[in-house]
C-alpha cells in the first residue's frame, strides 16, 4: 500500500546545525506512527517539513503523493494538522474558530457535534484566552479534524491534558486510525505510544536510532533484574550493595525503583545471569536482609526510550 | 475525499470574523471609533488652532477622516496582525486550504468596513453636532479615490511593520507614529503653519496628502493629482516591501 506520508533521507540544517540527518519514515493509510524524542530532537521539524512549513534541504517528502510546499488548497483540504502552539488568537471563541475553518472545506465535520466529542460543548462561546491549557489543546485538535482530512499531522496532541482529556482524546485518535485514516503524531509521552501507536520512531539527534512496533522496541533492550528487599537500605548498605554488584557485573548500577516502596530496585547495565543473581544474595546474607521479591523482567518501553536518547523527561506510562 | 470550499466563501467567511473580532479588541474601538470623533468635535469647537480659513469644522473633517484611515490601517490593523502573527494564528491559517490572497484580502474587506463605518460615524457627527453641510463640489470619487489610495497606504505600512517586527515593538511603533501623523500631518495643524523643516517632512509624508485629498473631495477646490500621487508612491512602496518581507511566524 502506497504510503500516505513518506519522509526518504530528508535533512535540515539550520545554519551549521543539522538538525535532521537523513530521516525516513512512512505512514500508511489506517496506521499511526509515533514519532519519539527528546526536546530537540527535531520531531517538530520533521512535522513542519511534512505541513509544508519548512522545506527540507535534503531527501524526498510526500505527503498523499504530493510535495507540501508545493500542494496548495487542494492537498491541504485533505491533511489536518495540529500545531504545538495552536494559532489560536485569545479573543475569539472555539466557535468561532471551528465555524471558520469549517468553511475552509466542503463537506466539512459539523462545528457543534465536532465540539461535543471533544468535550468543548460547555467552552463553546468561551473566549481562548479564558481556557485551559488542555481546553485549548483540544481545540486543536478538533481544527485538525474540521476538515475531515485523510492524513492527521498531530504535534504533541496531549500535551497539558489532564488524564480524563488525555483519556478521551486518546479514544478520538484510536477513532480516527480505525477509520483508515494515516496519522503521524510527536509525544512526549510514553502513554500516547503504548496505547495508540501501530509503529514508534524514536528521533534522537537528529536520526531514527529506533522503529518498530512497541512491543518490538521494548524486547530490543536488556532484561532486567528487580528485586525489593524486606527493608530499606541506609547509605553505607546501598553502598556496599552497589559495589558487591559492579564487581561481579561490570556496569551493573543499582537504581531504586521509582514509585515503589524504598527496598525495591532494579540493576542496570548488566543481564540477570546466575553471577548477578549470586552477588546479590551472597550480599544479602551476609547483610542479614531477606529478599522479598526477585524477578527478571524484559525492559519497560521507558526503558528502552531512555537507553537509546537519554531523555530523562518523557511522561511515563500512567 | 476532503475538498477545498470556494476561495471567496472562505475569504468573505475570515473577513466576517476579523470583523467581529476588531469589535472585540476594546482599545481598537477606542483608536478608531471614539477618538477621531473626539478629535474632530474638540478642535472644531475650541478654536486654538491658528491660521485656518473658513468654519474650522471644513479643515478638521477632512484630517480627521485622514486620522480614521491611519487609525484602521495602520494601527488596528498593524498592531492585530503582529499579535496574530506572534500567536501562530497566521502560521496556522497558513496551513488551511485558505490561500495567501484570500488572507490578504479578507483583512483588507474588514479593514474598509470599518472604515466606512468611520466615515459615517465622523461625517455624522459634523453635520449634527458641528452644522456641516456637504459643500458644492463634493466629488465621491474623488473621496473614493482618497479612501482606497489611502488604505492601500496606511494597511501596507501596517502590515509591513506587523510582518517584520515583534508584536511589542509593532505596537509601540504604530502608535508612535499615529501620534506624528497627527501632530504633522494635516490633521490638526495646517502643514504650511509648521516649522521648517517639518513642513517639508509633512508634505511628503501620507498622512498629509490623504487630509488633502479629502478636502479635494469635500469641494476645497484643490487638485487632488499630488495627493493621490504621494498616496499611490506610498501604496506601492509599503505593500511591496510588505509582501517582499513579511514572514508569517
Amino acid at each position: 500500500m502506497t504510503p500516505s506520508i513518506a519522509l526518504e533521507g530528508v535533512v535540515k540544517r539550520y545554519g551549521s546545525r543539522t538538525v535532521l540527518d537523513g530521516v525516513s519514515l512512512a505512514v500508511r493509510p489506517g496506521e499511526l506512527v509515533a514519532l519519539l524524542g527528546p526536546n530537540g530532537a527535531g520531531k517538530t521539524t520533521a512535522v513542519e517539513i511534512l505541513e509544508g512549513y519548512r522545506t527540507a534541504d535534503g531527501g524526498v517528502v510526500r505527503v498523499l503523493g504530493e510535495d507540501p510546499r508545493h500542494g496548495g488548497p487542494a492537498l491541504k483540504a485533505r491533511v489536518g494538522m495540529m500545531l504545538q502552539d495552536g494559532g489560536l488568537d485569545p479573543r475569539s471563541t472555539p466557535g468561532d474558530v471551528l465555524r471558520l475553518y469549517a468553511r475552509f472545506h466542503e463537506g466539512a465535520r459539523e462545528p457543534d457535534k465536532l465540539l461535543e466529542s471533544v468535550g468543548l460543548a460547555t467552552v463553546a462561546r468561551t473566549r481562548v484566552r479564558r481556557l485551559s491549557g488542555g481546553e485549548r489543546q483540544r481545540l486543536a485538535l478538533a481544527l485538525a479534524l474540521v476538515g475531515d482530512p485523510e492524513v492527521l499531522l498531530l504535534d504533541e496532541p496531549t500535551a497539558g491534558m489532564d488524564p480524563e482529556a488525555r483519556r478521551t482524546t486518546r479514544a478520538l485518535i484510536g477513532g480516527l486510525r480505525a477509520e483508515g485514516r494515516a496519522i503521524l503524531l510527536t509525544t512526549h509521552d510514553l502513554g500516547d505510544v503504548e496505547r495508540l501507536a501501530d509503529r514508534v520512531a524514536i528521533l534522537h539527534g537528529g536520526r531514527i536510532v529506533a522503529g518498530g512496533t512497541p512491543a518490538e522496541l521494548a524486547a530490543g533492550a536488556m532484561p532486567r533484574l528487580r528485586f525489593r528487599l524486606a527493608r530499606a537500605l541506609d547509605p553505607v548498605e546501598l553502598t556496599g550493595l552497589g559495589a558487591a554488584l559492579a564487581v561481579t557485573a561490570s556496569g551493573a548500577t543499582l537504581v531504586a525503583e521509582p514509585g515503589e516502596a524504598p527496598g525495591a530496585f532494579r540493576v542496570e547495565g548488566a543481564a540477570p545471569d546466575p553471577a548477578l543473581l549470586a552477588a546479590l544474595a551472597t550480599w544479602c546474607a551476609g547483610a542479614r536482609i531477606q529478599i522479598a521479591i526477585l524477578w527478571a523482567t524484559a525492559a519497560t518501553l521507558e526503558e528502552r526510550y531512555l537507553e537509546l536518547t537519554g531523555d530523562r523527561h518523557v511522561e511515563a506510562v500512567e | 475525499m476532503s475538498r477545498p470550499a470556494s476561495p471567496v466563501r472562505a475569504t468573505v467567511a475570515l473577513a466576517a470574523l476579523e470583523m467581529r473580532l476588531t469589535a472585540r479588541r476594546g482599545e481598537n474601538v477606542l483608536v478608531t471609533l471614539v477618538i477621531p470623533p473626539a478629535v474632530l468635535v474638540f478642535f472644531a469647537t475650541v478654536g486654538i488652532v491658528p491660521g485656518i480659513a473658513g468654519r474650522p469644522v471644513d479643515f478638521f473633517l477632512p484630517g480627521t477622516l485622514a486620522l480614521a484611515v491611519i487609525a484602521s490601517g495602520l494601527v488596528s490593523l498593524g498592531i492585530a496582525t503582529a499579535y496574530e502573527r506572534g500567536y501562530g494564528v497566521l502560521k496556522r491559517l497558513g496551513g488551511s486550504p485558505l490561500p495567501r490572497w484570500g488572507l490578504v484580502a479578507a483583512k483588507l474587506a474588514a479593514v474598509l468596513a470599518l472604515e466606512l463605518l468611520q466615515m459615517a460615524l465622523l461625517l455624522v457627527v459634523a453635520m449634527t453636532v458641528l452644522g456641516w453641510r456637504a459643500p458644492t463640489g463634493t466629488s465621491i470619487p474623488i473621496f473614493a479615490a482618497a479612501l482606497l489610495s489611502g488604505t492601500l497606504a496606511f494597511a501596507g505600512l501596517g502590515l509591513l511593520l506587523a510582518g517584520t517586527l515583534r508584536a511589542e515593538a509593532t505596537l509601540a511603533l504604530a502608535n508612535g507614529l499615529f501620534l506624528l501623523f497627527l501632530m504633522v500631518g494635516g490633521v490638526v495643524l495646517p502643514v504650511d503653519r509648521l516649522p521648517a523643516p517639518l513642513d517639508a517632512l509633512a508634505a511628503v509624508l501620507p498622512a498629509a496628502a490623504l487630509a488633502d485629498a479629502f478636502r479635494s473631495a469635500l469641494g476645497s477646490g484643490q487638485n487632488p493629482a499630488g495627493s493621490l500621487l504621494v498616496l499611490g508612491v506610498w501604496g506601492a512602496a509599503t505593500a511591496g516591501l510588505a509582501i517582499r518581507t513579511f514572514r508569517w511566524e
